[in-house]
């Protein structure tokens, strides 16, 4: 594992020694990791490991208790709410739900932030909302309100906003979650996509192993406050029958179970 | 018995540091309001949902308050020979307290509990912590004009509900009851002192707005992220905005008389 | 955050609304004008002023012409009254003031009866007549002593003149 110490300035994202508690719970312990640039990241764990809790760390939305984060380049625990604003420029987040403003169109939910951050003119910002939508596989959503989208296209949309201002690191918080198997199948693409192209720091949580084992470089896997990382066909073929168990039981989120000894896929 | 002392002692504590923490709130409200760029639209359709929606619930129940004012008041006077005074009883009881009074009782039940639901839903769906993430401050965006809002508009009700008061109190008063049309509006205009009582209702509309704005935000703001953290938040706005409003009308109306 | 130029308009609306109301009990309920119509400041000492208290108003023939604005003790132990009327009366010296009550058991407040003399009251003068307050007691006393003394006379024979 990388020394983080020397790491911060290095990688994108780096965690050192962060310990997070919610009331009596602990969620994470003494847990250091670094993200490596431009590739895709995946946490793993179970619900409540505290996979959200590491994107919302990331994003400043809580505040651990002791440790350090380091977020492009800056340290960011004890930060104020303006300093975070400077950082979450370097960010983009999709959030499980969305999160998009329900009394707002689609166009709107888009046109709203480069709005406020921007100095762009009407056209221009038409031009880049619609350029995203396209970039996301939308098109004629403009005047829908998220109440009246499937949940798919929740998803895109939401992602749509979070790469918007081009982001260095990108934050998916479930991206496959409530989704049916071809969805599934069409986000994936869609982040592998987009990380290819753009060349974004992507980090994933998630429970669903098959998408994981195609997409990740690297992997975090959550489980009892312990972490264990490395790259997906590290950590499927590791020595501790627990983890090998978690990688190779592959049962999806809607039941469907895969034979066991699926050779691992590389990419 | 120990253990209630324990608990009273717990509750005690817990209700200073609650204090606290919607001053605090108010702090950042009130800054926010101060920050450009201003939220007009937004401050405008909230003065839509507050004050507009609120209009039939807070005219209609002003015209029953002001009959029933009429009739008990009559029914009063009548065995003193003071019916000529009945303007003035009518207007002075909804002028000083029963215009602002239940007009922001009226108006938490209604514009409170719903933007108290309003800013919990957005809570619980991450929709304020998307706004976050996008730079931009949830409480400038969200929380300010809904409260500027609650403060504008509580005064226009509180208004129109002693308008319509005054209205329904002459309609049982003259038409019904047959006291002449000229005393009841002469011994209103007699009675009534601008600075005294007009005034004095104002504030107490303002400072009503103040609160219930300010406690109406707060608790959708701090709300559980579940649909059952929604509805206690709800449920106590309506009480703490309703005893709130009761307490500070006390307090207003002895140190406004001084 | 709908944008509907109908939602602004009802807003407006509202907010009119509610403006008028707020300026129709200020100004016809509640009294408050902007015309400043006091100025002349007039003082009349009583020896009784009963249940009259500041902002009460003074008329003349029924017409309200101002208020008392202050009472106070003054040397000789009488209350005396400060008033503020408009500016654009000429009142005579021997003007008298009296206090009247409302009705019968209305608010208390100063009538005045303008006099014949020729010269005029001055800004900050005093009027020299005045009339106290009735008090109930003391007229319902006096009537009842008067009614005693008659009834006893009747029955007394008197004894004045004559064998004296």
């Amino acid at each position: 594992m990388a020394d983080v110490a020397t790491a911060k300035h290095t990688f994108p994202v780096a965690f050192d020694h962060v310990t997070m508690r919610f009331g009596s719970r602990r969620v994470l312990e003494h847990f250091s990791c670094a993200f490596p640039s431009q590739r895709i990241s995946v946490i793993l764990g179970g619900s409540g490991a505290g996979k959200t809790t590491i994107l919302r760390l990331i994003g400043g939305l809580v505040q651990p208790q002791a440790g350090q984060i380091w977020v492009a380049g800056t340290q960011i625990v004890g930060l104020s709410e303006r300093e975070l604003y400077e950082v979450r420029r370097h960010l983009g987040m999709m959030f499980q739900g969305g999160a998009l403003l329900n009394s707002l169109t689609v166009y709107e939910n888009l046109a709203f932030p480069l709005r406020e951050h921007t100095r762009l003119s009407e056209p221009e910002i038409a031009e880049r909302v619609h350029a995203t939508l396209a970039a996301v596989g939308l098109k004629d959503v403009d005047h829908l309100l998220p109440g009246e989208l499937s949940g798919g296209m929740v998803k895109r949309v939401a992602l749509a906003r979070a790469i918007l201002r081009d982001p260095e690191i990108l934050l998916c918080d479930e991206p496959f979650s409530g989704l049916d198997p071809i969805s599934v199948k069409r986000i994936e693409a869609l982040l592998r996509r987009i990380n290819q192209e753009r060349g974004i720091t992507m980090i994933v949580s998630s429970h669903h192993i098959p998408s994981t084992m195609r997409m990740a470089h690297h992997v975090v896997l959550l489980w009892d406050h312990k972490a264990v990382q490395g790259t997906p066909h590290e950590l499927a073929s590791s020595p501790d029958p627990q983890i090998a168990d978690f990688f190779n039981e592959e049962v999806h989120e809607d039941g469907v179970r895969e034979p066991q000894h699926t050779p691992v896929q590389r990419w | 018995m120990l253990q209630l002392i324990e608990d009273i002692g717990f509750a005690a504590v817990r209700f200073v540091a609650e204090l606290g923490r919607i001053t605090w709130f108010a702090v950042d409200v009130a800054r926010a309001v101060f920050t450009p760029p201003p939220r007009i639209r937004a401050f405008l359709g909230e003065m839509f949902n507050i004050g507009v929606l609120s209009l039939l619930i807070i005219c209609v129940s002003g015209a029953a308050v002001g009959m029933v004012l009429g009739l008990q008041g009559y029914n009063t006077l009548v065995r003193f020979g003071a019916e000529e005074s009945l303007g003035a009883v009518v207007g002075l009881s909804l002028i000083r307290e029963l215009g602002p009074v239940l007009t922001a009782l009226l108006t938490t039940g209604r514009a409170g509990s719903a933007t108290t639901a309003e800013i919990g839903t957005m809570v619980a769906t991450e929709q304020l912590d998307g706004l976050r993430m996008l730079a931009i401050d949830p409480v400038h965006l969200v929380v300010a004009p809904k409260t500027l809002a609650m403060i504008a508009a509580m005064p226009l009700l509180s208004a129109l509900f002693i308008v319509c008061g005054l209205a329904g109190g002459y309609f049982v008063g003259v038409a019904l009851m047959g006291v002449d049309a000229g005393s009841y509006v002469s011994s209103l205009q007699n009675a009534v002192d601008f600075r005294d009582d007009v005034l004095g209702s104002v504030l107490k509309a303002f400072v009503f707005g103040v609160l219930v704005g300010l406690i109406s935000t707060f608790r959708g703001y701090t709300c559980q992220p579940t649909s059952a953290g929604v509805s206690a938040a709800t449920t106590s706005t309506v009480v703490v905005g309703s005893v709130s409003v009761l307490l500070f009308d006390y307090i207003i109306t002895a140190l406004w008389g001084v | 955050m709908n944008r509907s130029p109908r939602r602004d308009l009802v807003v407006g609306l509202f907010v009119l609304a509610g403006l008028a109301a707020l300026s129709y009990l200020s100004m016809n309920v509640g009294g408050l004008t902007f015309r400043n119509q006091g100025g002349l400041v007039l003082y009349a000492s009583f020896d009784e002023i009963g249940g009259l208290k500041p902002r009460a108003p003074v008329v003349i023939a029924g017409v309200k012409v101002g208020q008392v604005v202050d009472i106070a003790l003054d040397s000789d132990y009488r209350a005396r009254v400060r008033m503020d009327l408009r500016r654009d009366l000429k009142l005579p010296v021997d003007t008298s003031a009296s206090i009247m009550t409302a009705g019968l058991l209305g608010d208390q407040y100063i009538s005045l009866q303008v006099g014949g003399d020729d010269r005029l009251l001055e800004n900050g003068g005093t009027i020299t007549i005045t009339e106290s307050a009735l008090s109930l007691e003391r007229l319902i006393g006096k009537f009842i002593y008067s009614t005693d003394r008659a009834g006893s006379n009747e029955a007394k024979p008197s004894r004045t003149g004559g064998e004296r």
